[in-house]
């Protein structure tokens, strides 16, 4: 063997060497999360799934397996169609209101004036407000007899209304309140987009005399667009998983108008004993998740202007 | 003007929740905006009627878990993408992203059955440890690694410095602020939790406090609605605080996770 062949070898085992160690570092940093990840998320998922086709006894334990059946009652009883529609609507009132309400507040809170800290303040603070917390105090306000809402309308002569008794109303009053919890979250982030604009296009646009409303169609919003994107797709998310603030205001009720798909599921699983049948509305409400990130992606690489 | 105007409305149901939390009954079903004096009556009848000493204990070491375990294991594996090349990081790599598509709530019912067959039913193990593993605070802190130089750490490889010792003494210092705005979040949201906690304890020995208002809300304390505001002052004032302290670090951080 030449004194050339022999480097040769040597190097190799010193680049094993090395390789080997970088994979057990890499995995031995990993290892903790992966862990974490396939005990309390990737197995569940899968025996979510696997929990779907089966009929349960009232530990969750699967007896018989039933295949789609169900599903296919899911999709036959008319408790689960008033769900899905509740879902629907809460999503369609929360999510567009919420990023216009958010959006016009940090517009608000961008501008340059003394002060301003105190009312950028002001606008995140729901951030720290627990759904608990902001439950309870919308509970009041909505309270039918001592409630500030009712008070306003007493004091303007209307006869005041159940709002969280009345199943025309209940699915409203939850979605206000649940805008008003929103906002903190998705200012903060809208706000910091604002500020990462630059600043020599407003100057550009001053100088050629563009109107307000032009600059903030020209540039604010394509120029925020994907930070609306991200608060778009993490807000619609959020929606899909709403559960406090329904179980504190009105327990899925009036006559079920309130009951979103996580609060189905958390009282199908855990108060009615049906697992199968929770199994089977989580895997939808995944599929549902999945859809919609999938989707956001394909339409936001198409619309979303990127720096 | 429209400044102020939609501030008050923002804050108002925070700021009435405080006034409420000084009135006297009777005060509260008159419907006032002002307390007439500034009692602290409900305060000790809230402490008086529920444990609420004990939840507050609770959320809190439940929160300081959850962060520290959320900070230790998001620090190492970001340290492991940046840091570590070798075949099948990339897969693990989308395998974290694919986390960020699973909704938790969806995996709620096995999670329940898992935790209670370790028996971690009203434990703070179970309160906690589910949550350790966090894809966003990885990638966050995987963006901020990123501006270490490579050549920097192939060096300390080559003197013969631990990768422990380098992970220790040069990459967290250098994402320290990361690694604040990373644990204000965790934090906040551990504090916040409701729905877990909810399906997991149903002592008042481990009880975290957001459940404890659910448990002020029904009990008969309910239609005394200064007590119970007293106790819904409890629960956000530590947020409160710590998210006005650290406001502008935690827009920058959340910014810098959504756009990157």
């Amino acid at each position: 063997m030449t004194t050339m062949q022999h480097e040769f070898t040597a190097d190799r085992q010193v680049e094993r060497k090395r390789a080997w160690s970088n994979w057990a570092t890499g995995m031995l940093f990993l290892l903790p999360s992966l862990l974490l990840f396939g005990v309390f998320l990737f197995y569940p998922m899968v025996r979510t799934v696997y929990l779907s086709l089966f009929l349960t006894d009232s530990q969750g334990v699967p007896i018989v397996f039933v295949g789609w059946e169900n599903f296919l009652n899911l999709f036959q009883s008319t408790s689960f169609q008033i769900s899905a529609k509740a879902t629907a609507l809460f999503v369609l009132y929360t999510v567009p209101a919420g990023i216009v309400l958010a959006t016009a507040l940090a517009i608000l809170a961008n501008q340059k004036l003394r002060g301003i800290g105190l009312f950028r303040t002001m606008f995140s603070a729901t951030m720290g407000m627990s759904v608990a917390a902001s439950s309870v105090i919308w509970m009041f306000l909505f309270n039918p007899s001592i409630g500030l809402f009712n008070r306003i309308l007493a004091a303007l002569n209307i006869s005041g209304v159940q709002w969280l008794l009345d199943p025309q109303y209940a699915l409203l009053s939850v979605s206000i309140a649940t805008i008003w919890m929103n906002t903190g979250f998705a200012f903060l982030i809208l706000l910091g987009g604002l500020q990462n604009i630059d600043q020599s296009l407003y100057e550009s646009a001053r100088i050629a005399g563009v109107s307000e409303s032009c600059k903030l169609r020209k540039i604010t919003l394509p120029m925020l667009s994907p930070t609306l994107f991200f608060v778009t797709t993490v807000s619609l998310i959020n929606a899909f998983q709403t559960f406090g603030q329904i179980d504190l205001l009105t327990k899925g009720g009036p006559m079920e108008s309130t009951n979103v798909i996580v609060y189905s599921i958390y009282k199908d699983a855990f108060i009615n004993y049906n697992v199968g049948s929770a199994s089977a509305q989580a895997v939808l409400l995944f599929v549902t998740v999945l859809v919609v990130t999938v989707l956001q992606f394909k339409i936001g690489e198409r619309k979303v202007h990127y720096q | 003007m429209t400044l102020t105007v939609s501030g008050l409305v923002m804050v108002f149901p925070i700021l009435y929740a405080f006034l409420i939390s000084f009135m006297q009954g009777g005060e509260v079903l008159q419907g006032s905006l002002w307390p007439e004096t500034f009692s602290l009556a409900n305060y000790v009848s809230a402490f008086e009627r529920v444990p609420l000493l004990t939840y507050l204990w609770n959320s809190l070491l439940v929160s300081v878990l959850i962060m520290a375990g959320q900070l230790i294991l998001c620090s190492l594996a970001a340290f492991a993408f940046v840091f570590t090349e070798f075949k099948g990081r990339e897969w693990i790599f989308y395998l974290f992203i694919s986390t960020m598509m699973i909704p938790w709530e969806a995996t709620m019912v096995p999670n329940f059955q898992t935790v209670q067959s370790l028996g971690w039913l009203n434990s703070y193990a179970g309160l906690t440890i589910p949550f350790f593993a966090m894809a966003f605070g990885t990638f966050l802190l995987r963006q901020q690694f990123k501006t270490i130089p490579k050549e920097l750490y192939e060096a300390s490889q080559i003197a013969g410095i631990s990768k422990l010792r380098f992970f220790t003494g040069v990459v967290l210092p250098v994402a320290k602020t990361t690694i604040t705005t990373l644990a204000i979040y965790s934090f906040l949201t551990a504090w916040n939790m409701y729905l877990w906690p909810l399906l997991v304890t149903n002592n008042e020995a481990n009880r975290t406090v957001q459940i404890g208002l659910k448990q002020m809300q029904t009990q008969e304390i309910a239609s005394d609605w200064g007590v119970v505001m007293a106790g819904v002052v409890m629960v956000i004032l530590p947020t409160l605080i710590l998210l006005f302290a650290g406001q502008k670090r935690l827009q920058e951080g959340l910014t810098q996770g959504a756009l990157k």
